[in-house]
């Protein structure tokens, strides 16, 4: 049970986005994925539950290979991988509760009551019991992402996908979420990919952190080695200094890549 | 110089357009496929067919009537001491049902059907409310886009059916008041050219306007790109593309089966 991104490329239009990706999420862990806005994090994560195909490389969930699974086989591994969106992605339409119905009525296997069971058990696993009828616009922005949670842990998925789970937070709040976070690992015991760019919360909530630069992973490490790193990138990053960050918001030339760039 | 930016222009335009047309083609595609997973949208189609069609009514009914008042004064202007008045109710039933009917119901639905669709799954789209869909493992298609299509197709001839009727009893109840005729003239008018395959023909335009509206706009709220000024842009195209549309298919429809 794990998540093997093999020399992912993926571009659209001119704009090549990923370049030869790899990485290796093992069975339980948590892994940060960070790099600048706009690095392709979340390309990254799209193409762990299909939302994505690689132009070149392929991903492995579990042992599937994801960009050759026929549609009701991509749906079925779907239902193990939870995907926490960046702005919850709640249904506007649906109260919070219908909201994580959604997905156990999908996985099936569950009566009417064990499903009111669930919603209410989930809901409660991040701290919104009572929250049930409410309706997403009535939620603050750390409620809407908490409820994300909920919807994403209710059908008991194997693996977590976190798409910026901290981003436009306070740091009491981010200090929650974080939490959150662990708390899942513990007691579900899921395997998680959290792309972020807050350091502080990727040193807290991972086992290993991978940095993502111009459409690779730079550097893979834990969160000491990360804190300890002497490679350029990795070290501007977790500084904050501006100048990189340049060159990550713009198109990559053909031949560009961190080996091919003169700095 | 101007010569070959001319030429590169004309190029990607072109394959723009066939590109968008290869996009719209598979859409309709997956769009039909969709419709076998019954278990999906079968449990939607209800409300959508009350929030579509029933919701409509009022505003296309409001339409009908004023039109069936307008076409029996007019047709009487136009009659006056050359024609006999009874003509006046030939002209309310052949104009309504054969064109006004289904065209001006169309039209006007385009701009509150097909607008509130693109509205609707264009924010879904922007807010990654039909990614979370499939990370749920449903088929965004055949959960959002065939209960909203089903319902258009199914309901708008019941719209146009209604608008039709209430067009002709509009007009009668008008050149009763202000033309002084007697229902039995003007019915006797309305009686003259009819035939049966008029409403026929207004049903078969009814269910191509109500497929491409809902079409249109599931399509054009499905390819929503950026914020709200993508919303608002997949908006204007689905009322403006579906209007043409509508227009095409009326002159279709009239050079096909109208005989």
């Amino acid at each position: 049970m794990s998540i093997e991104l093999r020399d992912v490329h993926k571009a659209f239009g001119p704009k090549k986005i990923l370049r030869g990706l790899s990485l290796d999420v093992e069975e339980g862990e948590t892994v940060s994925l960070v790099g600048f806005s706009g690095a392709g994090k979340s390309v990254t994560l799209k193409h762990i539950n299909g939302l994505l195909k690689p132009d070149r490389g392929t991903v492995f969930v579990d042992g599937l290979e994801v960009p050759r699974l026929a549609r009701d086989q991509l749906y079925k591994l779907r239902l193990d991988i939870g995907y926490v969106f960046q702005f919850a992605a709640l249904f506007d339409s649906m109260t919070v509760a219908e909201n994580i119905r959604m997905g156990l009525v999908k996985k099936g296997g569950l009566s009417e009551a064990q499903i009111r069971e669930r919603i209410a058990e989930s809901l409660k696993r991040v701290d919104l019991s009572g929250f049930e009828n409410r309706f997403p616009a009535e939620l603050s922005g750390g409620q809407r992402k908490r409820a994300g949670l909920a919807r994403a842990v209710a059908y008991r998925p194997k693996y977590l996908l976190y798409d910026e789970p901290t981003s436009g937070l306070d740091p009491v709040t981010t200090t929650v979420i974080d939490r959150l976070i662990m708390r899942m690992k513990e007691e579900l015991g899921v395997t998680s990919l959290v792309i972020t760019h807050d350091m502080k919360s990727a040193y807290a909530i991972s086992d290993r952190i991978a940095m993502l630069y111009e459409g690779r992973v730079v550097q893979v490490g834990t969160p000491e080695e990360i804190r300890a790193s002497g490679n350029e990138v990795v070290r501007a990053f977790v500084e904050g200094r501006a100048d990189l960050a340049h060159d990550a918001e713009h198109p990559l030339p053909d031949d560009g890549g961190p080996q091919g760039r003169n700095r | 110089m101007d010569f070959d930016r001319s030429l590169t222009a004309l190029g990607s335009a072109t394959l723009r357009m066939f590109g968008g047309l290869g996009t719209f083609s598979r859409f309709t595609g997956d769009s039909f496929r969709a419709v076998g997973n019954l278990r999906t949208w079968l449990p939607l189609l209800v409300h959508q067919m009350r929030r579509l069609g029933v919701d409509s009514l009022p505003i296309a009914l409001f339409l009908a009537s004023f039109t069936g008042i307008v076409l029996a004064l007019q047709a009487s202007y136009t009659f006056t001491g050359a024609i006999p008045l009874y003509f006046v109710g030939t002209l309310v039933e052949k104009t309504m049902v054969l064109e006004l009917g289904p065209v001006l119901t169309g039209l006007a639905l385009s701009g509150r059907i097909g607008a509130n669709i693109a509205a609707e799954l264009g924010t879904m789209r922007v807010s990654e409310q039909i990614d979370a869909l499939e990370t749920m493992a449903y088929d965004p298609i055949a959960y959002l886009v065939v209960p909203r299509v089903v319902a258009g197709f199914l309901m708008f001839p019941i719209i146009v059916i209604f608008a039709d009727v209430v067009a002709v009893l509009f007009g009668l109840i008008t050149s009763m008041a202000l033309l002084h005729m007697s229902p039995q003239t003007f019915i006797r008018g309305a009686r003259l050219f009819y035939r049966h395959f008029d409403i026929i023909y207004s049903i078969i335009k009814a269910f191509s306007f109500g497929l491409v509206i809902t079409l249109i706009g599931c399509y054009q709220g499905f390819h929503t790109r950026g914020g709200a000024e993508g919303v608002g842009i997949s908006t204007t195209r689905a009322v403006v593309v579906a209007g043409m549309l509508i227009l095409v298919l009326d002159a279709f429809w009239a050079a096909t089966i109208l005989k």
